[in-house]
């Protein structure tokens, strides 16, 4: 199968884990991107070169180890901040994931100066469509410094509900924080329209970038956002590593957020001055290996380019929504067709359980996720307590699709509801 | 085919015809448990006569072997003494625990036993053992079962 601008069958070849056979000699099909994607050879090659032949501490050595070590970490700053689109690689900060990526922004809020700082009477915005890594470290701001948490609910169909945008973007708004593209109900969310109308009134704006970073061409100024996390191991990347790009002068004046080596200026006794952003925010050792290792991926989908890889989302998406519809008694949670929709597809089918599904899919060595995928709000307000997720990505074939749907048809025998 | 090791006929007919489901009313004790992994639930509730568990009622939200090995419980535990119902629990959660590795006692665990297969998959250990952390739980809020122990 050819894909948009790169041959599929080509790009297969360069993720070892896809020749794996599984469940009595059936090949492998994964379709659990969205939780984590597989990782090119490139990739790994990276990582046991880097342990192999250049292992040492960055920044922190004038040997040869030491300085090859820090020339390819830092490369990788250069590399994401090429990806993104942002203006400087000092606004390129190295965090464990995109949780920590959030939780340190929610964190240094507490004790931000003036504008930023969330205090009592002031409101955080999210939305009910976030994973819980975007609701509960705003939950624990919120609840620790007298501030009030508000959400944009969900329409019917999984799209944010924007007809109250006046009630919850208000003079009191100090920050807005929502999910660019869903990891459940797959919706492609209107980040700049919101972005303005929270700018007009001086809040800063996060976003939740996991699955909007690995899916579509990304340029952080064209989003409107202040600050925004990526995820590495979605990304074709090792886990371990994310990242949060930020404004200049936002990170300029918030305060640090873990206190160690590497963050400082100059240490006394009685206080610290701190270094400047990005080594402001990356206190202690580096997942060194971990950035180098995203720098590889980030080299690889830019050599695909990352028009291409969104093509092929966008087709394959298009092709197994399509195809579960035909499933009696599957009901999709979020859009069902290819509007403002990027490539998580979380359905529910009558009469069975996700355990169920994944459980008889894995019988076939089709890996899907069944549970509520950290969306739990989500779930509740579209009246379903879990659901089964299908995610594709750049090497996800057409006759994978089919094999999944075979699947559901398998399912449905099998618990006797066909 | 492994499928049907886990996916026994004795469970799947407790799961299409569930024993005990719906809550009743009268109850000592009611507990309510999630498995945090997967958002299943299921809230269960415990009548004690004297020594006895008079009744188990219960409803949940949750996937075929969760339902299944709740129906099962109901069946083992309604009409015994406390202090058997809950040594019956005990040989239960030793075989969900046991990573497939122990022989369950057919005489002891009843229909019980087709959950031996599920034991292999760490994963759905969980799901065997929700009814039953609810039925522990409410009956210790009962009193009656911390004395009965
Ligand atoms: C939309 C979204 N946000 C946040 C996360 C959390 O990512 P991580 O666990 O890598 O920090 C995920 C991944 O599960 C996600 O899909």
């Amino acid at each position: 199968m050819t894909g948009h601008g790169f041959d599929v069958e080509q790009v297969r070849k360069d993720f070892p884990i896809l020749q794996r056979r599984l469940a009595e000699d059936r090949p492998l099909v994964y379709l659990d991107s969205a939780n984590t994607s597989q990782k090119p050879q490139s990739v790994i090659d990276t990582l046991t070169e880097h342990y192999e032949r250049h292992n040492a501490n960055v920044a922190r050595a004038v040997h040869q180890l030491g300085e090859e070590s820090t020339a390819a970490f830092e490369g990788a700053r250069d590399k994401i901040a090429a990806f993104i689109g942002a203006p400087s690689r000092d606004e390129i900060i190295f965090t464990r994931g995109i949780t920590e990526a959030i939780n340190l922004v929610s964190n240094v809020l507490a004790w931000a100066d003036e504008p930023y700082r969330v205090g009592p009477g002031d409101e955080v915005v999210v939305t009910e469509m976030e994973h819980h890594s975007n609701i509960v470290p705003w939950q624990l701001l919120t609840q620790r410094t007298g501030a009030t948490l508000k959400w944009f609910g969900i329409t019917d169909d999984g799209r944010l509900d924007l007809s109250n945008i006046d009630e919850l973007i208000t003079e009191r708004t100090k920050v807005v924080s929502l999910v660019h593209v869903s990891n459940m109900l797959g919706t492609i969310n209107p980040v700049a329209e919101i972005a303005r109308r929270a700018k007009a009134v001086g809040a800063l704006v996060v976003l939740d970038a996991a699955q909007a970073g690995p899916q579509l061409p990304y340029d952080v100024m064209e989003t409107g956002a202040d600050l925004i996390g990526f995820t590495g191991h979605k990304l074709l990347g090792p886990t371990g590593i994310g990242v949060l790009w930020g404004r200049s002068e936002v990170l300029a004046a918030l305060p640090p957020f873990h206190g160690g080596g590497e963050m400082i200026e100059d240490v006394r006794m009685e206080r610290s001055t701190y270094a400047p952003a990005p080594h402001k925010f990356e206190a202690g050792t580096p997942p060194i290996a971990q950035a180098i290792g995203l720098g590889a991926a980030i080299d690889y989908l830019s050599a695909l380019g990352m028009e291409n890889v969104a093509a092929h989302e966008q087709a394959i998406t298009g092709y197994a929504l399509e195809r579960m519809l035909e499933v009696p008694g599957v009901r999709i949670l979020g859009p069902t067709d290819m509007v403002d929709r990027g490539g998580a597809i979380s359905f529910t089918m009558e009469g069975l359980h996700p355990h169920d599904i994944s459980q008889v899919l894995d019988s076939y060595g089709i890996a899907v996720r069944g549970g509520h995928h950290c969306a739990k709000p989500a779930h509740r307000r579209l009246g379903a307590q879990s659901s089964t997720r299908v995610s594709g990505y750049l090497y996800t074939t057409e006759a994978e699709i089919d094999a999944m749907i075979e699947g559901l048809h398998q399912v449905r025998k099998f618990f006797g509801v066909a | 085919m492994q499928l049907q090791q886990m996916y026994q006929e004795i469970i799947l007919d407790h799961y299409k015809n569930p024993h005990g489901r719906g809550l009743r009313d009268p109850f000592d004790a009611e507990s309510f448990q999630v498995n945090p992994t997967c958002g299943d639930e299921v809230t269960l509730r415990v009548k004690l006569d004297g020594d006895k568990v008079a009744d188990v009622s219960y409803e949940g939200q949750g996937c075929s072997i969760s339902q299944a090995s709740t129906s099962v419980l109901t069946d083992l535990v309604v009409g015994r003494d406390v202090a058997a119902a809950l040594s019956t629990m005990d040989a239960f959660v030793e075989l969900m625990q046991g990573r497939g590795q122990v022989e369950p006692d057919e005489d002891v665990l009843e229909d019980g036993i087709a959950f031996a297969g599920v034991a292999k998959y760490p994963a759905r250990v969980k799901c065997a053992l929700l009814g039953w952390m609810a039925f522990k739980d409410a009956v210790a809020r009962s009193g009656e079962g911390v004395t009965a122990r």
